[in-house]
């Protein structure tokens, strides 16, 4: 083995900058994508909670379908055929933005959705029954009655199993370079391509990946910390 | 003119409306499955007057109550409000709701909101009351209920007897026409049972319409003006607290009686 290490190469000057420019990329695409797939989560919950029928059943199909397909499939799926699923208006404002980062953002949020709805779900089932009837008795509407009384409760409970969802999607972010997002890993990728310092690059990443996980998981157990101050059953 | 209001609020009310019934239930009819939970209810309720319901467990007491603002839907029969059917297409449940209070066994406030909270939510989203006022109404009703220094805490800081009165404020705070009260203090420790009741009787007094669920007879003799006894999904006895309790002419009444007094 005499592979010449070469850490300098890659974490400073041009190659170190193409990991800060991935490194951007990845948290754009994760925080996007964990703000859609929260709000898409929640309201695929709640509809499969609504009691009307219809919406229930596309709650089930959506959750079923989306969390037994591999996350590449869907990815590959919203970047290429997204012509034959989406409206053309639609289409066309995608081509003029960032369309394989707007695919990506697509592919991740339906995918983690469909995970975040069952958690939320469960989050809900786990609030006592009589909250949401106390609730509609005063005349909160069903949906005001879950915004103000019932998911506060269940995303106190839920927020465990959030977070690893959250961690989740930010390592499958990923995946998204294989349709040519420069996030991360295509970068550290390039940068392998170019020195063929893949040993370093690919640390480099690693070790990116560990710190936004640890940060995201401190950040929400902070943020739960706060709330349990505040919250006292 | 002048007359009419020397007369206390209650005989004044009863004598204006008295061609028309306030809450009527005709007919009332509930299934749940196969199990026929309501059989032919009827019973009117003036304006201003307190109904105690009564009769042994799984008799439909609850379900009767939880009817009349639609927690349970009825299979036949009709429910009307001031003249209205409350099943109409053109009702609107969270409206009925607001004007139809209701007082739960178990209290079931919100953990997550501090007392303040838990009472001016509904008046503020549904009533669209601006905050400052829904939070003076709010202070009012509790210091009605005696327990105003406890607005700040979370109703785990509070014992069953305030939690209680909470949850009643809560439901006056929407300016309701009617309370429906469903045992409300049977999950209360003995000690705490009177100061609820208390709340109650005050209400009673002024006039509120109430259709109280409730084993507690000493109310029931106090501020009912009438009793109704259930069992098995049917009203078996009706009469003024006097005649429910020195003269009562069903066996089973009898019966029962002779069990909780
Ligand atoms: N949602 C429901 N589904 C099926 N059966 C029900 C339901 N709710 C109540 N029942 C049944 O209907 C009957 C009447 O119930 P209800 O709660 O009205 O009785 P109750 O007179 O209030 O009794 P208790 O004094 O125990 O509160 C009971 O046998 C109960 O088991
Ligand atoms: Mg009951």
């Amino acid at each position: 083995m005499n592979y010449q290490f070469d850490w300098k190469l890659v974490l400073t000057g041009e190659y170190g900058q193409w990991l800060i420019d991935g490194l951007i990329v990845t948290l754009k695409i994760s925080a996007v994508s964990i703000f859609f797939s929260l709000i898409v989560g929640t309201i695929i919950a709640v509809f499969r909670l609504s009691k009307v029928k219809p919406l229930e059943w596309f709650s089930l199909a959506y959750t079923e379908f989306f969390r037994n397909t591999p996350l590449l499939v869907q990815i590959f799926f919203w970047y290429f055929g997204s012509d034959a699923v989406l409206p053309k208006a639609v289409n066309e404002w995608l081509y003029q933005q960032d369309f394989e980062f707007a695919a990506g953002v697509i592919a991740l949020t339906v995918y983690t959705s469909a995970f975040i709805a069952e958690e939320i779900r469960s989050g809900i089932n786990s609030i006592p029954k009589n909250q949401l009837e106390a609730s509609r008795a005063c005349g909160l509407s069903f949906i005001q009655a879950m915004s103000y009384v019932i998911l506060p409760q269940a995303f106190r409970i839920i927020i465990p199993p959030l977070i690893s969802q959250f961690l989740n999607l930010t390592k499958n972010s990923s995946l998204v370079m294989t349709i040519g997002v420069m996030e991360l890993t295509y970068m550290a990728r390039q940068i392998e391509s170019y020195t063929f310092h893949g040993f370093e690059a690919f640390t480099a990443a690693t070790v990116i990946y560990i710190a936004i996980s640890l940060t995201i998981s401190l950040l929400v157990n902070l943020y739960n910390k706060y709330f349990l101050r505040n919250l006292k059953y | 003119m002048k007359v009419c209001l020397t007369l206390s609020p209650k005989t004044q009310l009863k004598g204006v409306e008295r061609s028309m019934a306030y809450l009527e239930i005709r007919n009332v009819n509930k299934w749940f499955g196969n199990f026929h939970v309501l059989k032919n209810i009827n019973e009117t309720v003036e304006k201003g007057e307190v109904l105690v319901i009564c009769g042994p467990s799984g008799s439909g007491k609850s379900t009767l109550i939880r009817c009349v603002n639609r927690l349970e839907e009825i299979d036949k029969g009709e429910i009307l409000f001031e003249g209205k059917s409350i099943h109409d297409p053109s009702v609107d449940i969270n409206n009925l709701r607001a004007e139809i209070g209701i007082v739960f066994q178990q209290f079931n406030l919100y953990p997550h909101l501090t007392v303040l909270k838990n009472i001016t939510l509904a008046p503020i989203k549904v009533r669209k009351m601006p905050k400052d006022q829904a939070e003076s109404i709010a202070l009012e009703l509790l210091e009605r209920v005696g327990i105003k220094d406890q607005a700040h805490k979370y109703p785990a800081e509070l014992s069953g007897g305030q939690q209680q009165r909470v949850a009643i404020a809560r439901a006056l705070a929407m300016k309701p026409k009617v309370m429906l009260f469903d045992e409300p203090t049977s999950a209360l420790d003995p000690e705490m049972i009177n100061e609820v009741l208390n709340v109650m009787k005050d209400l009673a007094r002024d006039g509120m319409t109430m259709l109280c669920v409730t084993h507690e007879m000493g109310f029931a003799r106090e501020v009912a003006d009438r009793v109704i006894f259930m069992d098995q999904g049917e009203i078996l006895e009706r009469g003024t607290p006097e005649h429910f309790f020195t003269n009562p002419t069903h066996e089973r009444t009898k019966a029962f009686l002779k069990e909780i007094l």
